[in-house]
């Protein structure tokens, strides 16, 4: 019995592991210099990053605000200190709480998940800016809350779908199910429906928390993807971080059009893929993360909501390649009505 | 409970173990810290300093209360040879169904927060019973549907935080849980006890519940009829049988009671810290649970001590990000901390049967040597 239950208990914990392997998302931590010689030089400012779960290296939301914070320490000189909590979420306010006082300011809260624990920890250190990236919930005086307007940039990109569209159905792949993302679909069905009212739109998000692995799994996007295009879409939309590798290759394999995110990706996605991207709908969550260190390191004070929208170039749409061709008039149109106010796009789903 | 044994043998035995894996996983993490190019020494006297520090062992002790009752949970179906691998998903469906109770009507105080309780300990049975249902009924392998379930629970629980608990709701998670339904904390206690906690340091008041409910666990194993009948299937499942045990009885109540207590292990963080349940709620204490119940060999003392090591080890760990040494070498630690445990413990049980093989052979009164490891499925 025990010999069985051995060999039972060793079956379990490799599935355990494999199937927490399969969970985990990079879990690399880039550590800047070392605390002693951060703190030296006056004037200089010493920032903390304290990213979202997965850190650094998930070829995503947290690498884009790294690549901010990497602009920074070159172009200011500042130094960075960059945190990422555990696995398990369950130390954010712990991370927070360490970056303050151990002396960083400001501090970068990277994600809407920092929204709960900053409520707790601001107040506790009065003279530290803190800075959170997708949440405008928190509103103390020291800080500060960096929203984007995705559903703006979708909406736009929305538009496009409906006016490329031959068939009258469209898709858009969501990495994980979490409330950001709801601007994204919102967006994109407002702006695909201004366009053709009566257009079918399918969607599907890859994973919910906490299972984060929607960002980081191509298989599965090029699955869902791969669903659409069967069924009829010819155009699909994702806002899966490095899932969506997975969308434009199911979008080659079926000759159709996939639509990229975050950056211009038909510049970046190499492999041969690029000639499928319609259009990207971007966001400069790095140009963002530079103006406000940037502003920090200036000692301007900053504080509440500081959104980043068509209007302030905080995000928008690409036409690399000109593939749009005929359609960007119309989508240029939009995007004029939406900085004018005439269009109000809205940021949850109908 | 042990038959006659050579005085402190016994205890030796327990004891050397967990202080062999201790010494194994110590000497492993200073290898891999030496190869990444980090002072070893430097690393521990860090963690060490900063894990003592008063507001660090609060830390600690709040969340090792999670890891108690995860543990306990996992622990409970262990003593039975079943693997409730599900105590993740168990604990996250309790926790999402308790905050939605807990907002839905009002009680005063003790009794809001008792039926809270009641509520997430149910919930994590229902979610553990449908495993125990599938293997009496079916024959499905628990290990299997357990650690499915947990799956299910994920997508069950984004479901009804999307379409009904959360609908509409900025921040994706249900409304706060009032005052009443909170668990109180015990800086009064401390305080009491001469201890003040810096500003933003609490304990939380789990750790009360964590101590009776461990003593209330202690005494269902070792003093009630149910305890035996439990001890007797995962020793000897033909020979309960034989004694009228009903295996099946067993193992739905076996499996209710561990998704009961795994339903625990999400309200330290419910009811003394987030107040409400959304999709940031933290995860992953039901695969810490598994762990920390494999290094405190399934009784409730050993998980206490083991949940307190792997809650100190994670707030130690924050600190070496900061110091630039890589903090995953905390995680390596722990996982070589169980591996070299399970091993620790079979070195032991062979040696001891050793031992009990020579005694007979040399003509010693012959003792009736239990099978070695009454504690369940480890050794």
């Amino acid at each position: 019995m025990p010999r069985l239950f051995a060999a039972r208990l060793l079956t379990t914990c490799l599935t355990l592991s494999v199937v927490a392997a399969c969970g985990a998302t990079g879990g690399g931590t880039t550590a800047g210099p070392a605390s002693g010689e951060s703190r030296a030089g006056a004037g200089k400012i010493t920032v903390g990053v304290a990213y979202s779960r997965g850190g650094r290296g998930d070829k995503s939301f947290n690498d884009s605000v790294g690549a901010g914070v990497d602009q920074a320490k070159a172009k200011l000189g500042v130094s960075a200190k960059e945190l990422s909590p555990n696995a398990a979420g369950s130390d954010l306010e712990e991370v927070l709480r360490l970056l303050a006082e151990t002396g960083h300011n400001p501090v970068l809260a990277v994600g809407f998940f920092y929204a709960q624990p900053l409520a707790k920890v601001a107040p506790a250190f009065p003279h530290t800016q803190f800075v959170i990236i997708d949440d405008a919930t928190v509103k103390l005086p020291n800080v500060t809350n960096v929203t984007f307007r995705e559903e703006q940039a979708s909406y736009l990109v929305g538009a496009a779908a409906a006016l490329k569209s031959s068939t009258g159905r469209i898709g858009f792949v969501g990495g994980v199910q979490t409330p950001p993302q709801e601007k994204f679909i919102a967006g994109y069905t407002a702006g695909a429906r201004k366009i053709k009212p009566g257009i079918h739109i399918s969607s599907v998000f890859l994973s919910q928390p906490p299972d984060f692995s929607g960002f980081s799994s191509p298989d599965k996007a090029q699955e869902a993807a791969r669903g659409m295009y069967d069924d009829g879409a010819d155009i699909v939309y994702h806002a899966a971080g490095a899932s969506g590798l997975g969308v434009f290759q199911a979008a080659k394999a079926a000759g159709k059009w996939a639509i990229g995110v975050d950056v211009d990706q038909r510049k970046t996605v190499g492999q041969g893929l690029a000639d499928v991207i319609l259009t990207s709908a971007t966001k400069q969550l790095d140009v963002a993360v530079l103006r406000i260190i940037q502003d920090a390191a200036a000692g301007k004070p900053v504080y509440g909501l500081q959104e980043f929208g068509l209007k302030e170039g905080g995000v928008g749409y690409t036409t690399t390649g000109g593939e749009l061709g005929d359609a960007e008039p119309r989508i240029e149109e939009l995007r004029k009505q939406i900085i004018a106010g005439e269009i109000t796009v809205p940021v949850s789903p109908s | 409970m042990r038959p006659a044994r050579t005085p402190g043998w016994g205890v030796a035995s327990t004891l050397a173990a967990p202080a062999l894996a201790l010494l194994i996983a110590l000497t492993v993490s200073t290898a891999v810290l030496a190869a990444v190019g980090a002072s070893p020494s430097r690393t521990y006297l860090t963690m060490l300093e900063f894990g003592v520090r008063p507001d660090s062992l609060v830390s600690a002790v709040n969340r090792s209360a999670i890891y108690f009752f995860a543990g306990l949970a996992v622990a409970v179906s262990f003593r039975m040879n079943l693997f409730n691998i599900g105590v993740e998903g168990q604990y996250r469906f309790a926790a999402l169904l308790a905050a939605a109770a807990g907002t839905s009507f009002d009680l005063p105080g003790p009794l809001h927060l008792a039926v809270v309780c009641l509520v997430a300990v149910l919930a994590g049975a229902l979610w553990a019973g449908i495993a125990a249902v599938l293997k009496t009924w079916r024959g499905v392998s628990e290990v299997l549907s357990t650690l499915l379930l947990n799956y299910v629970a994920t997508a069950v629980i984004a479901f009804l935080l999307a379409e009904v608990f959360a609908a509409g709701s900025a921040t994706g998670s249900t409304p706060e849980l009032p005052p009443s339904a909170r668990l109180p904390e015990l800086d009064g206690l401390l305080a009491l006890l001469g201890v003040s906690l810096p500003a933003g340091a609490h304990l939380g008041g789990a750790v009360l519940g964590a101590v009776v409910l461990g003593v209330a666990v202690h005494l269902l194993l070792t003093r009630t009829l149910y305890g035996y009948d439990l001890r007797m299937s995962g020793l000897n499942p033909a020979a309960a049988h034989a004694h009228g045990i009903d295996p099946r009885r067993m193992i739905i109540i076996t499996m209710l009671v561990s998704g009961g207590l795994a339903g625990l292990a999400g309200l330290p963080d419910l009811l003394g810290n987030t107040y409400r349940y959304g999709v940031d709620f933290p995860s992953g204490a039901g695969f810490t649970g598994i762990a920390v119940a494999l290094l405190g060999r399934n009784s409730p003392l050993g998980i206490a001590l083991s949940a307190l090591l792997f809650g100190f080890l994670e707030r130690s760990a924050l600190i070496l990000d900061i110091e630039g040494i890589p903090k995953e070498i905390v995680t390596i630690m722990q996982g070589v901390i169980v591996i070299s445990v399970v091993v620790a413990h079979e070195l032991a049980r062979r040696m001891d049967r050793r031992r009990t093989a020579r005694l007979v052979r040399e003509g010693a009164p012959a003792t009736p040597t239990a099978p070695a490891t009454p504690a369940g499925p480890a050794a």
